[in-house]
């Protein structure tokens, strides 16, 4: 049997919400925030999974939760067969080394006096590699020529502050493939650029994953992740509601959600302007979690079984699983 | 006929801390008619929030303004804050992109309104606290929320709220800077579908600045296409997309991915944006244009009108479709 690279299995992020002094002292109940919430995907080398969804969704911590940036209160996360909830630190660090990060903000990210070639050594110095200066030297070399930072000559000495977004995203990025990881996860990675390079630095990280590497990418923008990932697993209030090929669940979409949130994206043509389904309210605060379907208070087609039944990913006619008990109703 | 706002060739300096001076816009002009919606976008950088300070007169001490900023046929940028203050928020208003930072945190959402209300004489007491519930009411908050810090409220009901704030005056123009870049997608639907009422509904004429195309072209009946302080490209946003005169909005679209073409390929426009601290020569988009010809280099295009109405600022003409 072959063993995907990445295997999240039912996994679940849960928080404590502090209570402050008064909560305390006059024994308010403990509440929790359910963040991740029985969470199952899997990635395996070379491919691009896009988990899609509004803040408060649980796609964040799903991410951290694999980076190890928060304790898992259930599930596996198994990387290469081990399962990362369970190993002790010192075994964490070499399997760290092989998944990388790239954060949303390139500005915060890299710090304002290192140089380019500091911030790209850095995690090797950090993890022991690179024997050598000269041979350190030469994987960062490579790491810039990776991410189209070329020549690296011309980069090497720069501050964060003389490159512009797009360019201090690829060291970020750069300082990520010096490890030479075989998962990435990128959380928002192009939104705080802007419009004119974002498909540059995206399209340079869908080259990496045709190179072999496993991508993570985390996205509240659904035409970026129709466009570059190769699945979409759409979450609502710590739960995959839905998850495909990505074209598919564009052009297919089957869970209410996920139809609406595709409906009210805007299109490029003014021709195209339609009356989205826009829900009402926003999403319940994960302290919270609606009793039945967590997604019954806005849906636009919910039943009162939608208030018992606690809907789990199922097939549906387009071929791929979504949550919810009305979809073969909703499909005949 | 006179339109409702004018901006007439604008300019904009700042001071820079180690001298010199960045010229941010440099010769900007659009006009705008009651209950029109105006998308000025671009770029940051481009210019376009200075623009909108400047139509507020809320630009910082370090910046100068010259141009014409004409409101029903007045000229109010000539006379300074003497000319502009009894416009602002009176006849012009504008709301942010992060409303945190345009509410103050330690007072509750009603009692800032009904304060913006008496300031501007336009209603005190009881009569003051009912205008505030109908404003609420009439951006979508329940008037009964009136008694809520602004931290009580979510993202999107705080934008709605700055919304009902910069309303109080009954302002025949709003601006809205970025008012949806900070919020989620369904949030941002609503917020659009909000603005999108307010002015079908009482004529209010809307000036969205945004660095996002496809939000114009599903709110506004026109857009201005800023690049390094100038328009590079004026028209309705239908010939913006389907007749694009700029290559500039022509590389702009095709940078944006768009759910109904996923087969399109999507690419970056390479390099970036020229510096405003020094003189420019030539066309500014020139170093990253995909048809730029030897004339680009020496000439800087005027913005010229097509037989159709369009108006872009570049050399190519009708006999090479950019």
């Amino acid at each position: 049997m072959t063993q995907p690279l990445l295997e999240v299995d039912e996994l679940v992020v849960h928080y404590p919400v502090p209570r402050g002094l008064v909560g305390t002292v006059t024994r308010k109940p403990r509440a929790t925030v359910h963040a991740v919430d029985g969470v199952t995907f899997r990635l395996e080398p070379g491919q691009m999974v896009a988990l899609v969804g509004e803040s408060g969704c649980g796609k964040t911590s799903t991410a951290q939760a694999v980076m190890r940036l928060v304790t898992a209160s259930g599930g596996a996360i198994r990387f290469e067969g081990r399962d990362l909830t369970s190993v002790g630190a010192r075994a964490l660090r070499p399997l760290r080394r092989r998944i990388q990060m790239v954060y949303q903000d390139p500005y915060e990210s890299l710090d304002p006096r290192q140089r380019v070639r500091q911030a790209v050594a850095e995690p090797l110095v950090i993890h022991g590699l690179g024997g050598s200066r000269g041979q350190r030297d030469a994987l960062v070399r490579e790491a810039l020529e990776r991410v189209e930072l070329t020549p690296p000559d011309l980069f090497l000495d720069r501050f964060p502050h003389e490159l512009s977004g797009g360019q201090r995203q690829r060291v970020a990025i750069a300082a990520a493939l010096v490890l030479q990881p075989v998962l990435l996860v990128a959380d928002e990675p192009v939104s705080m650029l802007d419009v004119s390079v974002r498909a540059g630095v995206l399209s340079l990280l869908d080259g990496l994953k045709r190179d072999g590497l496993a991508i993570l990418m985390i996205t509240h923008d659904l035409s970026t992740a129709a466009r570059f990932a190769d699945r979409i697993a759409v979450m609502y209030l710590g739960r995959i509601v839905e998850e495909g090929p990505a074209a598919e669940v564009v052009r297919t979409p089957q869970h209410p959600y996920t139809k609406a949130l595709l409906s009210v994206v805007p299109r490029r043509d003014p021709r195209e302007r339609h009356a989205g389904l826009v829900l009402r309210g926003e999403t319940p605060d994960a302290v919270r979690i609606p009793e039945g379907c967590r997604f019954h208070p806005r849906c636009p087609i919910a039943v009162p079984a939608c208030r018992a039944a606690d809907p789990q990913l199922g097939p549906t006619p387009a071929g791929h699983p979504a949550a919810c008990i009305r979809i073969e109703e909703s499909a005949a | 006929m006179t339109p409702l706002l004018q901006v007439e060739d604008l300019h904009v300096w700042f001071d820079l801390a180690g001298g010199g001076e960045l010229h941010a816009v440099q010769g900007v002009g659009f006009t705008l008619e009651p209950g029109e919606r105006l998308g000025l976008v671009g770029e940051s950088g481009c210019g376009k929030t200075t623009t909108a300070l400047a139509m507020m007169g809320l630009l910082p001490s370090s910046a100068s303004a010259a141009g014409r900023i004409l409101l029903d046929g007045k000229d109010v940028l000539a006379g300074g804050e003497a000319t502009m203050r009894p416009h602002r928020w009176v006849d012009v208003a504008i709301v942010f992109q992060g409303a945190m930072n345009a509410l103050n945190p330690v007072r509750t959402v009603g009692a800032q309104i009904e304060e913006a209300l008496e300031l501007h004489g336009v209603a005190r007491g009881a009569a003051a606290r009912t205008r505030v519930g109908e404003l609420l009411e009439s951006v979508g908050i329940p008037a009964q929320r009136a008694g809520r810090f602004p931290h009580e409220l979510s993202g999107g009901m705080r934008q709605r709220a700055a919304i009902a704030m910069a309303l109080s005056c009954e302002p025949k123009v709003l601006i809205a800077d970025e008012p949806t870049t900070a919020l989620d997608v369904m949030v941002q639907a609503q917020i659009l579908e909000l603005l999108d009422a307010l002015c079908r509904d009482f004529g209010l004429a809307l000036v969205l600045v945004t660095h996002d195309l496809p939000v114009v072209a599903q709110l506004c009946d026109k857009g201005v296409v800023m690049y390094a302080g100038r328009v590079a490209e004026r028209a309705p946003v239908d010939d913006l997309y389907h007749r694009p005169r700029h290559p500039y909005t022509r590389l702009l679209f095709a940078a944006t991915p768009d759910l109904d073409d996923l087969e399109q390929p999507v690419a970056s426009i390479p390099g970036a944006p020229p510096r405003l601290d020094r003189p420019l020569a030539g066309c500014p988009f020139r170093p990253r244009c995909d048809r730029a010809f030897d004339r680009c280099e020496t000439e800087t295009p005027a913005l010229t009108a097509w037989p159709d109405g369009s108006e872009a600022a570049c050399h190519l003409d009708a006999a090479v479709p950019a």
